[in-house]
């Protein structure tokens, strides 16, 4: 077959049977949309800002566990998308983002629309590749797609000059289903020495406890995992990445760790003896002040990146390996009829276990006539049945979600938790809905986050995406004036926003529909009004207590012990 | 402590820009980095100089292993292995009158060459570890130096084991 570098790059992308491309055109890459155009294969989701592109397609990925495709233009276009780039390179998601470049002759020579896309991606891609030579093109495309979806996942750049496009050169083309790179070869299996290592100690343990992360989810180790801890017995607890990878219903589970993590979570990480890690990283919001992380506790760490292990944190047995592969080995060497751990002091530790839990951390006053935001969530997750994709935005609104929904599946809880990124909601949840078309998506925002890509509800309307946005209205960057009031003496710089919009009236311009509800007492019904609206957008401007705050808080440089509780006063 | 690591990587562009730059977002220190093609004209070998605690090292090594364009790569002064290693040095010193003969003994003490000669001044050529270096550069008085260039150190393990692919 024959192609033109524009027609490969279509060919490709349905013989790699990518289902959606989200993109934006503009002068660099109009030659591969001329070439999309004709072969009209991959679904091509016309967003209405780069950043969403990219954020639409981590969303499609983390909830399909596919690789997401963005196409952006040189410039701008690629400016525009390095946000969402940073976003998925944090939380270690399978990207390819093909950008435009201006011609090979002119690179170098500050032409229109010319920046250099590799040198500004760079820190912030697991690789990229500028094309120099229309032949390397679909082995780059092959490389790109294998990086990006292999060993610890991450955004992949292909930047491709517009002259490698050219419709009129053309080159024989075929499709090659795998790819060999001498440079790159992940570990998958784990060491069977370290393992059985990790197994003795996890035989004596007296006070283990679990600490998952994204890990588990990105390497589809969710049910190794769930056998693996009922099998044992042991308490659980994960990050803000990992939540679903274990069910929140279980019995065994202790909610979420770190910053905004539970307090009987976060006591049973100072107090254990074996830490058995999976698939996360020790970030500063986990561990708090490293001087007090896990003071007596032996560590194991199963992660698929070597550089993880002991990079903030001293591990004990590392264990470099695919986390599901790890799991499943681990698995096979616990006997059937022996005991495979300390019965009698993993019985007194969930006795303290239960001590703490009867502080009930998460309980505040549901009976206030102002809507508190843990409320909206609660009904949320009753409506929903517990069973909705939930993407969420950066904020308190994201911490309410991610303390009070409680996610029984993996891949159903879509954030940006590395990176922090305000915007990523909407667009995020259009990918999970472009991935997941019956099923329920919804969007749990803040009116400071929402307006950071606001106009997707453009795109929504134009493909028809049902989503559900919960839009948590304290008329505050909340998070930042939450910070304000405990660190800043309640000087409250720029953490008010005036004028913001009537919301209800912008979703109606969009052709959606806008809903404002201000009454606790309304918002169940609000809730099963719109999601009974099951091929429309509902935006829900929920009207929440201005001055709210997330409980329990581990202040920055504070021990993991030295949680902050809801004062009395607020549980009234 | 100092390390010397050894690296095989793409000869591809930007593959520099990628083991610089993550010294740089990470905060790693760089004393010295040289990088030419080696016999393979698809690798590049590069020797880049390092110090830090055993944790940093540790991590240096993991972070640059990471990087898609690395092949391969060595930690020279890990426990129990010896190397070799070699800096170049071209310096150009001011060589009047008496001087000129001191040079010429100090040069040969030292097992340089004199490259270049001029009435006034002598370019030498001198190879060794970074510490002989130093130590020609301190036998000279500060402004008798006009100019030194030197190529950043290079370095390989001692016995049978090689870095190739
Ligand atoms: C792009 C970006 N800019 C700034 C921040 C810093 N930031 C973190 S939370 C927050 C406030 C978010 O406000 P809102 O969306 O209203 O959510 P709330 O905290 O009120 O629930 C800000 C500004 C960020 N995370 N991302
Ligand atoms: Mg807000």
């Amino acid at each position: 077959m024959e192609l033109s570098g524009s027609e490969i790059i279509a060919q490709f992308l349905k013989d790699e049977a990518v289902e959606y491309l989200f993109g934006y055109p503009g002068g660099a890459v109009l030659h591969i949309y001329d070439a999309l155009f004709k072969a009209d294969e991959v679904k091509h989701i016309l967003v209405r800002h780069e950043q969403a592109a990219v954020h639409a397609a981590d969303g499609y990925a983390r909830s399909s566990g596919k690789t997401g495709v963005a196409l952006v233009t040189s410039g701008p276009g690629m400016t525009n998308a390095v946000t969402g780039i940073a976003t998925a390179y944090l939380d270690s998601i399978p990207l390819v983002v093909i950008s435009g470049q201006v011609p090979t002759a002119v690179i170098g020579s500050d032409a229109f629309q010319e920046v250099d896309s590799v040198g500004i991606s760079r820190p912030c891609v697991k690789h990229n590749f500028l094309v120099k030579d229309v032949k390397d093109l679909a082995e780059t495309l092959k490389k790109a797609f294998y990086v990006a979806s292999t060993g610890r996942p991450g955004p992949v750049l292909i930047d491709v000059p517009k002259d490698i496009t050219d419709p009129n050169i053309k080159i024989p083309y075929s499709y090659m289903p795998t790819i060999s790179m001498r440079s790159y070869n992940p570990v998958i299996k784990g060491h069977q020495y370290q393992i059985k290592k990790a197994m003795e100690l996890i035989k004596r343990a007296k006070r283990p406890v679990f600490y998952t992360g994204g890990g588990v989810v990105l390497s589809n180790a969710s049910q190794s995992l769930r056998t693996l801890v009922q099998r044992l017995g042991f308490p659980i607890t994960s990050t803000l990445m990992g939540l679903g990878a274990y069910p929140a219903t279980d019995e065994q589970w202790l909610g979420m760790l770190g910053m905004h993590g539970t307090y009987e979570a976060n006591m049973a990480m100072h107090e254990t003896d074996v830490l058995i890690a999976v698939g996360a990283r020790f970030d500063d919001r986990i561990t708090g002040h490293l001087e007090h992380f896990c003071p007596n506790a032996k560590i194991i760490h199963i992660d698929i990146d070597p550089s993880s292990i002991s990079k903030n944190v001293k591990v004990d047995v590392p264990i470099v390996g695919d986390v599901d592969d790890v799991l499943t080995s681990m698995l096979k060497l616990l006997k059937d009829n022996q005991e495979n751990t300390n019965l009698e002091a993993i019985k007194d530790w969930w006795k303290k276990i239960r001590q703490w839990r009867k502080k009930n951390c998460l309980k505040y006053n549901k009976k206030t006539k102002v809507i508190k935001p843990q409320y909206v969530i609660e009904k949320l997750y009753e409506v929903t049945k517990g069973d909705a994709y939930i993407t969420s935005d950066v904020g308190q609104h994201q911490m309410f979600a991610a303390q009070y929904y409680k996610f029984d599946k993996p891949r159903q809880w879509i954030n940006s938790g590395g990176l922090g990124t305000m915007g990523f909601g909407l667009p995020a949840a259009m990918g999970v809905q472009l991935a997941h078309l019956d099923q329920t998506v919804a969007c749990v925002t803040g009116e400071g986050s929402i307006q950071m890509n606001i106009q997707e509800l453009a795109t929504c309307m134009q493909y028809q995406l049902p989503i559900k946005i919960i839009n948590l209205n304290n008329r505050y960057l909340g998070m930042v004036r939450q910070w304000q009031e405990f660190f800043y003496e309640g000087r409250y710089a720029m953490s008010y926003m005036d004028s913001i919009p009537d919301f209800v009236k912008l979703t109606e311009s969009y052709g959606h529909v806008g809903m404002q509800v201000d009454k606790t007492s309304d918002v169940e019904d609000a809730l099963k009004e719109a999601f009974a609206m099951k091929d429309k957008l509902v935006f829900i401007d929920f009207i929440t207590n201005r001055e709210e705050n997330v409980y329990p808080m581990i202040a920055a440089g504070k021990g993991q012990h030295e949680m902050e509780l809801a004062p009395d006063s607020e549980l009234v | 402590m100092r390390h010397i690591i050894s690296i095989l990587l793409e000869n591809e562009a930007g593959a520099l820009s990628r083991v610089a730059g993550l010294f740089s977002a990470r905060a790693y220190n760089i004393e010295s980095l040289t990088v030419a093609p080696t016999e393979e004209p698809t690798l590049s070998r590069m020797t880049l100089v390092t110090r830090g605690s055993d944790e940093i090292i540790e991590q240096i090594t993991k972070q640059l292993n990471k990087l898609i364009d690395v092949v391969k790569l060595n930690d020279l002064n890990v426990h129990g292995h010896s190397h070799i290693e070699r800096e170049m040095m071209l310096i150009k010193v001011k060589a009047t009158g008496s001087k000129r003969d001191e040079i010429i003994r100090l040069t040969t003490i030292f097992r340089g060459n004199i490259v270049d000669v001029t009435p006034n001044s002598y370019t030498i050529e001198l190879t060794g570890t970074s510490d002989k270096l130093d130590a020609f550069v301190g036998s000279f008085e500060c402004d008798s130096i006009l100019e030194t260039v030197r190529s950043g150190v290079m370095g390989i393990a001692r016995g049978n084991s090689a870095l190739h692919v």
